[in-house]
């Protein structure tokens, strides 16, 4: 039986209706996001192969186990001229005889589930209460958003490290603080699209047919709320990364001896000149993962929906 | 305008209201008894009553909410824990320091962001440009705490005996005080009154202090001391306005009018200050206001890296400490000064862009 294949014709058109295929060529085009994007599959792979690129556990103390090793020891690269007979420390090792390459590789996983976790919980939060306030309208929306209002008037990073002295300490109640002074961000932009959707023709048929509200904000008006929320998303997470990291610098985040990187400048951080190495790598980490994750945001952006704003190219 | 304004003002008594609403329900939230959360080891029953009857906890929570009001609208924010001793007097000694930092700050994010921004768009895809971009997005990526570290490892070991050597931490050299302007001109005072207190607030902007005085090696060292800070501070802004003008700029030199302009014959810096920049202004000042917020924020940071005895510092003092009279007062009062400068950002508008009726 010859094989079943579509006409030349409909097969392209099946392509150039492929959404994804059209958004994920429009990225590519873009140098910002495509340059994100290499530098976040770097960031990935670090966290799911952790474990392998590590020689150490993130909390393994290396007293006993290598002769001579002392705290705060500068890095030892063979390729840089370290002696061969000496095992290799690439960043040197921490105030507590830890070897802090295998701490800032076990890192990016804290750091990527920080901003994943924290940014979806937040965009489902903002979701909710922008749509019902953005569809709903009258008091409903009125009340949702002068609260949100308020929310906004506090300098973010501010209003997490209120909330956290008052939860306590912890990355957990670290992550609610930074997802609950996030979350007027993405009602707002849920709201702002819902408001322009729910005019469209299209809604106004779904109603005619007889839809009731809620399917039409399900099935109708959100799926087309979302390019801005990812772009806005994209962006978010490398905020929330960096907040996180900045709330455990302080000691309101992560709790040592977990290998997140805030915490592991925080700790190191009176060292600055005895031990520039052990400061230096973690925060350029930070950087890198917030890097990446604005430079892919901002690709999204001028790619998804270009009237958002222009940005790099 | 007048009516705008005051129309403009009362609409932001809600969201003040708001603010003391959210700070009184967070001190409310803590886990357990107030009295056991703030006063630790110490709170036995007995003190716990006195603690409770002192501070009105024993009184319903509207009352208690009326109180806090009250107290907050005649100046009193309470007792701090951990230093007994007033509040709003803390802060009449720690305000002037962050201002003074934050001020720089903006000053440097303003006075390079806007010109790079400016450069970027008019120079669209030179090596200009891309220089700017990629320091602009590596400047907003980058945590204040390690670049405020860096800069300390940078300029005071690195750079050490070179003339670019900077002071690591601290307000002022050691050996240096700042002998208010009040004292310096012989003026008397009775100590712990509203006067002395409104003087002495001024007098902790040491920089402007020293400048009023004429004391010339205070005001070189004090400025030698907040190089680093607002540097480490000023980064995000700068890249964050540096980006917006560059939008706004290429936004607004695909105008008609600007090729009017040009075609008319004008000289390119008139085009582009006259014609382009001043339409351009608008987000850009939008965004100025917003970053206050970041500035304060990252003054907490900035404040202990560097050891400066600022409201940031306290409040992470606080933090620690669990000084919650300290930590709600700093809150409020941040936020209440976020909400005012975007209150004048709103305000700004009519004269930035003519065209705006606020009527």
């Amino acid at each position: 039986m010859p094989p079943v294949s579509l006409s030349n014709e409909k097969q392209k058109d099946y392509r150039s209706n492929s959404l994804w295929r059209l958004t994920l060529r429009r990225i590519l085009r873009q140098r910002n996001a495509v340059l994100g994007l290499i530098i976040l599959t770097f960031l990935l792979l670090m966290a799911v192969f952790a474990d392998v690129i590590a020689p150490y556990a993130p909390e393994q103390v290396l007293i006993g186990l290598e002769e001579g090793i002392k705290k705060r020891q500068d890095p030892c690269i063979h390729l840089f001229g370290c002696p061969k007979d000496q095992p290799q420390h690439l960043m040197g090792i921490d105030g507590n005889v830890r070897d802090q390459f295998s701490r800032v590789v076990h890192g990016s996983r804290i750091s990527l589930m920080i901003g994943f976790t924290t940014i979806g919980f937040a965009i489902i939060m903002g979701t909710i209460l922008g749509a019902i306030s953005g569809f709903f309208g009258g008091w409903v929306d009125n009340l949702i958003m002068r609260i949100l209002d308020v929310l906004m008037a506090f300098p973010s990073l501010l209003l997490a490290i209120t909330i956290v002295s008052v939860l306590g300490p912890g990355l957990q109640n670290a992550l609610l603080a930074i997802a609950i002074v996030t979350i007027p961000v993405y009602a707002r932009v849920v709201r702002g699209s819902v408001l322009s959707i729910k005019e469209m023709p299209y809604v106004a048929a779904s109603r005619a047919l007889g839809g009731n509200s809620f399917h039409i904000l399900i099935n109708r008006v959100l799926p087309n709320a979302i390019p801005p929320l990812i772009v806005t998303g994209t962006l978010g997470i490398g905020t929330a990364i960096l907040d996180a990291a900045a709330l455990s610098f302080l000691g309101l985040g992560a709790q040592p001896p977990m290998p997140e990187w805030g915490t592991m400048l925080g700790s190191e951080r009176n060292q600055v000149f005895t031990a520039p190495h052990l400061v230096f790598y973690p925060g350029i980490a930070i950087m890198l993962t917030v890097l990446s994750f604005n430079l892919l945001g901002d690709g999204l952006r001028d790619a998804i929906d270009p009237r958002l704003g222009q940005s790099q190219n | 305008m007048i009516q705008y304004t005051i129309r403009r003002l009362i609409l932001v008594i809600p969201v003040l209201l708001g603010i003391l609403i959210v700070t009184f329900a967070l001190a409310r939230m803590i886990p357990g008894e107030p009295c056991k959360a703030m006063l630790g080891e110490k709170a036995t029953p007995e003190v716990c009553e006195r603690f409770n009857v002192r501070y009105g906890f024993d009184k319903p929570i509207t009352t208690q909410f009326g109180i806090y009001l009250r107290d907050i609208l005649s100046g009193d924010f309470g007792q701090s824990i951990r230093f007994s001793r007033p509040v709003t007097i803390i802060l009449i000694e720690r305000l002037p320091l962050t201002l003074e930092l934050g001020s720089i700050a903006l000053l440097i994010a303003i006075s390079i962001g806007i010109p790079a921004g400016i450069l970027s768009a008019v120079k669209r895809n030179s090596f200009w440009d891309v220089f700017t971009m990629i320091g602009a997005n590596i400047g907003v990526s980058m945590p204040v705490y390690w670049l405020g570290l860096m800069l300390q490892f940078a300029f005071a070991i690195l750079l050490k005996d070179t003339f670019l050597q900077l002071p690591p931490s601290g307000r002022l050299a050691p050996g240096l005080a700042a002998i208010p302007f009040y004292e310096v001109w012989g003026w008397e005072f009775a100590k712990e009154t509203f006067g002395y207190h409104f003087l002495e607030f001024f007098s902790n902007f040491y920089i402007f202090n020293s400048l009023i005085t004429g004391d010339w090696k205070l005001f070189g060292d004090a400025i030698k001391h907040m190089i680093m800070p607002a540097m480490a501070l000023s980064t995000i802004p700068l890249a964050i306005i540096a980006r917006m003008t560059r939008s706004s700029m290429l936004e607004v030199m695909k105008q008609d009018y600007i090729r009017t302009a040009r075609s008319k014959g004008l000289k390119q810096n008139k085009v582009i200050f006259k014609h382009a920049f001043r339409n351009a202004l608008l987000p850009v000042v939008t965004i100025i206001g917003l970053q206050v917020g970041t500035i304060f924020a990252g003054a907490v940071l900035t404040e202990s890296i560097f050891g400066l005895a600022g409201v940031g510092r306290i409040l992470f003092e606080a933090i620690t400490a669990r000084d919650y009279p300290i930590i709600q007062a700093f809150t409020v009062v941040i936020a209440a000064g976020y909400v005012f400068i975007n209150l004048i950002v709103d305000l700004s508008y009519v004269f930035i862009d003519p065209r705006i009726r606020l009527e």
